[in-house]
């Protein structure tokens, strides 16, 4: 349906059209969105635990988890909320190299990220795996800051960025795919933003 | 399980009313096509189309009450240099059709069933959702005590001032505290600061208890700051749910 009146004048360049998924626009600054005020996690006291269902697996104080393997991804990052944001830098442990240092394969097919403030939110396996996905602890080359999910989010760039959790502090492996946070307050299971999985009930 | 919009994809709505608030919000009253039920504090997304397909989508806060029938108000600040807030302002007629997808959000919600004392805090625009709570709890004639802490800059951009006030004088459980930024207070209970750890404190004397949820709305540097000043008056971070408009 045509708007009466509305013209596309924030119409990106063709160049970029092919990296905006349907409905996002491209915006240069870095919005926040959160569901409860800024938890302010130090460092000294961070950790990060796996964990099988609720048996932990391992867990790495924040000398330990920076000492594993950092690689660099730059990506596009979509949000629900319809803005997209352009080669975002950042730093961090692809879960590849988490689940190497504990020694073990994909434990099921699911996984739940859990963050300090409680809030969680569901992934299949296989999206964080083989380089998909990584706990990020640098943003363009610095620490992350508290209202961006510092000191360690979750990025998993090809799903809309609720997925990628914020305040970060464990990864569970699951046997069913059980809904996180949003996923039960009217959000997509799993929230792929070239289909525009954006509530429950999108195809 | 879910609570979520399965049932709500994009619909036709006609703008049926018009009226300016502030200098700098207008309220969009919109009449839907399909049934429409939503729950105090939930928003819509909007989408506009251009001639040439493209589209824009935002988000807007229902600011009427789930009593108010199928009519559906939208309080839309003014942004000179956004996109989707000027069309409204400046194009946007009675009679004209948008898009719109919802009611959206199961989070920053409250019903009366849910009980209080509530303690909403909103920063311009971020009043709209409260707004919904506060005319709910008076549709439902609600025993719920709650206290607003609504900061704007000016008295003339306090949005639904005349409303408020009134809520306010009908001493019925409902307290009004207003922060003005850049004007003296007018009210002897209004402060004319930013909203701080001493403002929460004494608003919250206001309630006979500590308060069961706290909502905090508005901008995302007006959410982190306010969230902050409501741990720091010694509300728990686990009860404070916020709503950041991200600009
Ligand atoms: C859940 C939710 C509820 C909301 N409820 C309300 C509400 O009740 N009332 C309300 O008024 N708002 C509300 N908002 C905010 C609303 O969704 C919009 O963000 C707001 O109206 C601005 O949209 P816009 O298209 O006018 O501005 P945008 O075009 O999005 O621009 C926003 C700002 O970004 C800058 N900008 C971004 N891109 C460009 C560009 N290419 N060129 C120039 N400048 C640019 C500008 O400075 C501009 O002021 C809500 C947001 C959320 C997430």
């Amino acid at each position: 349906m045509v708007t009466r009146g509305f013209s596309s004048g924030r119409k990106p360049p063709t160049d970029a059209d092919a990296r905006i998924p349907p409905g996002q626009y491209l915006e240069q600054g870095f919005p926040v969105l959160s569901a409860g005020p800024t938890p302010h996690v130090r460092a000294e006291e961070w950790s990060f635990t796996l964990k099988h269902g609720p048996r932990p697996i391992k867990k790495w104080n924040w000398t330990e988890f920076n000492a594993l393997p950092l690689t660099r991804m730059t990506r596009d990052i979509h949000c629900v909320t319809a803005w997209t944001k352009f080669d975002t830098a950042w730093q961090g442990v692809l879960v590849d190299d988490i689940l190497a240092d504990a020694g073990i394969e994909p434990l099921s097919p699911f996984t739940l990220a859990l963050s300090f403030d409680g809030y969680t939110t569901n992934v299949p396996t296989k999206d964080l795996t083989a380089g998909k996905a990584m706990v990020a602890l640098l943003y363009e080359g610095k620490p992350i800051t508290p209202d961006h999910g510092g000191p360690a989010r979750l990025l998993v760039p090809h799903l809309y960025f609720w997925k990628s959790a914020k305040w970060l502090n464990g990864l569970q492996f699951t046997e069913r795919d059980e809904p996180g946070f949003w996923e039960l307050r009217g959000y997509h299971i799993y929230g792929d933003p070239w289909r525009e999985q954006r509530y429950t009930g999108d195809p | 399980m879910s609570d979520g919009p399965a049932q709500s994809p994009w619909q036709t709505v006609t703008i049926s009313r018009i009226e300016k608030r502030t200098p700098r919000v207008t309220s969009f009253f919109l009449e839907p096509s399909r049934p429409f039920a939503h729950r105090a504090g939930q928003h819509v997304d909007v989408r506009l189309t251009a001639p040439d397909g493209y589209q824009a989508r935002r988000s807007y806060s229902i600011a009427s009450a789930p009593e108010a029938g199928e009519t559906i108000e939208l309080a839309i600040e003014r942004l000179d240099d956004g996109e989707v807030s000027p069309f409204f302002h400046d194009i946007a007629a009675v009679g004209d059709e948008v898009e719109l997808r919802g009611p959206l959000g199961g989070h920053f919600i409250w019903s009366d069933s849910d009980g209080g004392p509530l303690l909403l805090v909103g920063g311009g625009s971020g009043v709209v959702p409260l707004m919904a709570m506060i005319r709910h709890r008076a549709a439902r004639e609600s025993a719920v005590t709650a206290a607003l802490v609504f900061s704007a800059r000016i008295w003339d951009e306090v949005i639904f001032r005349d409303e408020l006030i009134d809520f306010h004088d009908r001493r019925d459980g409902f307290d009004l505290v207003l922060t003005l930024t850049r004007e003296p207070a007018q009210r002897p209970t209004d402060y004319s600061r930013r909203v701080d750890a001493a403002v929460i404190e004494q608003s919250m004397v206001r309630l006979p208890a500590p308060p069961r949820f706290a909502f905090v709305c508005g901008s995302n540097a007006f959410v982190s700051a306010a969230a902050q000043a409501l741990i720091d008056a010694g509300v728990p971070a686990g009860l404070i749910r916020t709503e950041r408009y991200g600009v």
